[in-house]
Order: C-alpha cells, then sequence, then structure tokens
C-alpha cells in the first residue's frame, strides 16, 4: 500500500498518541514519549507490526505519544494510514484482527 | 434472571483516556458514543478507538454498547460492520422513529454478521427515542425485532422537537417517559431514562432518579462516573424489602420441596409477579453489596 499524502491522527491529549505519516523511503520512526526509554521498543513494534499488515513499506512515521495503549496506538495509526491512502470508507478487514 | 441496568454510561467514542477508565467505575452498562459526541472529522478515528477498546480493554461485567451514526448517514453502515466485528453486545440506534428503522438497522446487523462469519442473532440491539414520531411510535418500535434488548429516551432532542426545554419537575417528559416505560413493558424488554447533564447539581439528579425509579425504569443514562453511586443508592432495596424478598423465595423453596403448587405467606397468596420483584429486589441487594452470594444480608 502507498502513502499517497501527509496525514495525522490522534491528539496530544493525557493517554492519546498523535500519529503523523508521510512520503519516504523505507520505514522510519520518530517517537517522542515520556516513557520512551520502558516503551520505546514497544510502542515501535506496534507500529511496524501494522504497517507490514498493511503491506506499507515506504513511510515516514512521527509518533507523539501520550502514555496511550498499545490499542489506541493500533488504532490512531489505523485511521492515519486509511487517511493517508484515501481509504476511509473502505475498511480492510483482514488487517482487523 | 434479567440482567440489571441501573446505569448506562456515556463514553466519547473519540477519548481514550475516558475508553480506557471507563471500566473502573462500576456502571452497569457503559456506552461508547460514535454519534453526537464525536465531531464528523473524526468518525472514522473514533470507530477505530472504539473497535480496539472493544477488542483488547476489560470491561468486568458492564455490557457493552455502542452508539452508531444512524443510517441515513455515510458512517452508518460501516460503524455497524466494525462493532459487529468487534463483538459488541448490544448497538443503539439514534433517533429512532419508525419500527422500520429498527428493521432497517437489524437487515444491515445481520448482513454484518452473516460477512464476519459470526452466528446470526449475536449482537442485540437498543433503540433511543428521541421525537414526538418516535415516542407515539415507542410500543411499536420495541416490538420491531427479537434482538432489541431495551429502548431509552433521549430528551435533549425530544424537548426541542416538543418546542420546550428541561425543567426541575420533569413534567414535560411525563408522556415520553410513560409511552417508552409501556412500550418496553409491553414487549418485554428493558426502559431506560435520559441523561441528566447538570452533574452539579446533585439534589436535582437524585430527584429525577427518585421519579424515575417510582415509575419502573430499569435505570438512568449518566454521563458522569459521579452519578453511578446516586443512581445505585436510589436503587438499592431497604433492609425490609430484602427482608420479604428472602421470605418469598424461602416459601417458594419450601413449597417446591414438598411439591405443593400452591403458596403461601402469611396468608397470602404468592404469585408469579410476587416472585418476579422478590428476585429483582434479591438481584439489586446482591449488587448493592447489601447482602452476600447466598442472599444473607450483611449485619452492620
Amino acid at each position: 500500500m502507498e502513502i499517497k499524502h501527509t496525514a495525522l491522527a490522534g491528539t496530544l491529549e493525557s493517554s492519546d498518541v498523535q500519529i503523523t505519516l508521510s512520503e519516504g523511503k523505507g520505514i522510519s520512526i520518530d517517537l517522542d514519549s515520556q516513557v520512551e526509554k520502558q516503551f520505546g521498543k514497544q510502542i515501535k513494534k506496534v507500529v511496524t507490526d501494522l504497517l507490514a499488515k498493511y503491506e506499507i513499506s515506504d513511510v515516514k512515521v512521527h509518533v507523539v505519544d501520550k502514555g496511550a495503549l498499545d490499542c489506541t496506538i493500533k488504532a490512531r495509526l489505523i485511521a492515519a494510514i486509511q487517511r493517508a491512502t484515501d481509504t476511509q470508507n473502505e475498511q480492510n478487514w483482514g488487517v482487523l484482527e | 434472571m434479567e440482567r440489571l441496568r441501573r446505569t448506562m454510561m456515556f463514553v466519547p467514542g473519540n477519548n481514550p483516556a475516558m475508553i480506557k477508565d471507563a471500566g473502573i467505575y462500576g456502571a452497569d452498562s457503559i456506552m461508547f458514543d460514535l454519534e453526537d459526541s464525536v465531531s464528523l472529522a473524526e468518525k472514522d478515528a473514533a470507530r477505530m478507538l472504539v473497535f480496539e477498546a472493544l477488542k483488547n480493554v476489560d470491561y468486568g461485567n458492564s455490557e457493552l454498547v455502542v452508539r452508531i451514526n444512524g443510517l441515513d448517514t455515510d458512517m452508518g453502515k460501516a460503524d455497524i460492520y466494525a462493532m459487529v466485528k468487534a463483538g459488541v453486545e448490544v448497538i443503539r440506534l439514534p433517533k429512532t422513529e419508525t419500527p422500520d428503522d429498527v428493521v432497517e438497522t437489524e437487515k444491515v446487523i445481520a448482513e454484518a454478521e452473516k460477512f464476519f462469519g459470526i452466528e446470526n442473532g449475536r449482537t442485540h440491539m437498543m433503540a433511543a427515542i428521541e421525537s414526538a414520531e418516535g415516542v407515539l411510535n415507542a410500543p411499536a418500535i420495541a416490538k420491531a425485532s427479537d434482538r432489541l434488548i431495551g429502548i431509552a429516551l433521549g430528551a435533549e432532542d425530544y424537548v426541542t422537537n416538543m418546542k420546550t426545554h428541561r425543567y426541575p419537575d420533569g413534567a414535560e417528559l411525563s408522556f415520553a417517559r410513560n409511552m417508552i416505560l409501556h412500550g418496553a413493558r409491553a414487549a418485554g424488554i428493558a426502559a431506560f431514562d435520559t441523561v441528566y447533564s447538570d452533574v452539579d447539581n446533585t439534589e436535582g439528579f437524585n430527584h429525577e432518579v427518585e421519579i424515575i425509579h417510582e415509575l419502573g425504569f430499569d435505570g438512568k443514562s449518566v454521563i458522569n462516573p459521579r452519578q453511578i453511586p446516586l443512581v445505585n443508592a436510589i436503587y438499592a432495596p431497604s433492609e425490609k424489602e430484602i427482608r420479604n424478598a428472602k421470605a418469598v423465595l424461602n416459601a417458594i423453596e419450601e413449597a417446591h420441596k414438598k411439591g405443593s403448587g400452591v403458596i403461601s405467606l402469611h396468608g397470602k397468596m404468592v404469585d408469579k409477579p410476587v416472585v418476579a420483584r422478590a428476585e429483582r429486589t434479591m438481584a439489586l441487594a446482591k449488587a448493592s453489596h447489601l447482602v452476600d452470594k447466598e442472599g444473607n444480608i450483611y449485619v452492620e
């Protein structure tokens, strides 16, 4: 799947995460989180696993985490992917387990 | 035994902090909202947030409900498919005006269940009634589908439609409450009262809960966790009611042991409605932590 334009989802409220996707070569993840030391690896894993399911291999990901649960990170990334690929109305059910 | 639904807590569908914590307040039902509390630009994100929460967050024994956008919007069908796949217990229809609204929604739910290979009928429904037409059709709406577990009054839109507003005595809602209650009871489903939005007015809130408790509503919609213990306190049975309910259930048990068909207690016949009331009283007493699992009253 191809990123068509920059898109973001989520907010900077507590327990949320704001994820911005833009076009790039390969996958690069820029993480800004107060809990990066404890959870940075886990947050990046949630992002890379989901990108792999959507078969997205070229994207710049900017993550501003405000203490989000894994399921919130997934939800915001899905929304950002759908917005960046103009597929809000074409749910990929196979990816949503 | 029918489940208790004293409180249905509204949780905005695009608020991760509230979604994360929704299970800790002891609401009998939690209603995640994809409709009025979510701006148009965030509908897609809220749908995914609630989807992931339903799949991953443990909400204990609370019944899980999602208010979808109506099928007359671009979002309604996608909301239904996502929530059915997530395994939600109840889908709540907004602004239900006719039985056809229920039937149309049920068709899409059934389609979604078939599409995902989910057992037909697993997803329940409830309908919010928020207009004069909806109130007048409440009895027919309540019987429109076997999936319905209840109908609810949504007063904010209703009073606007009626060219009035909310008053402390609730007279403006009297007809709607009674129609919804009778519609629900005739169909054998639950009746939920509307929200009370002035969260700092405890006296006014309690007054409203006392009114709907006396009328016979199953419970009330709440918008703040602080309102949950207030509702529960008013729905908690008195010690005298608990003792009477226990006596009724003991008399039933004794009569069954003796093989007796006719049951009496203190010279009065115990019939089916008396037993149903006693069972509900004991369920409320247990939920209010006034008795232990065996039904013994806790000694102060």
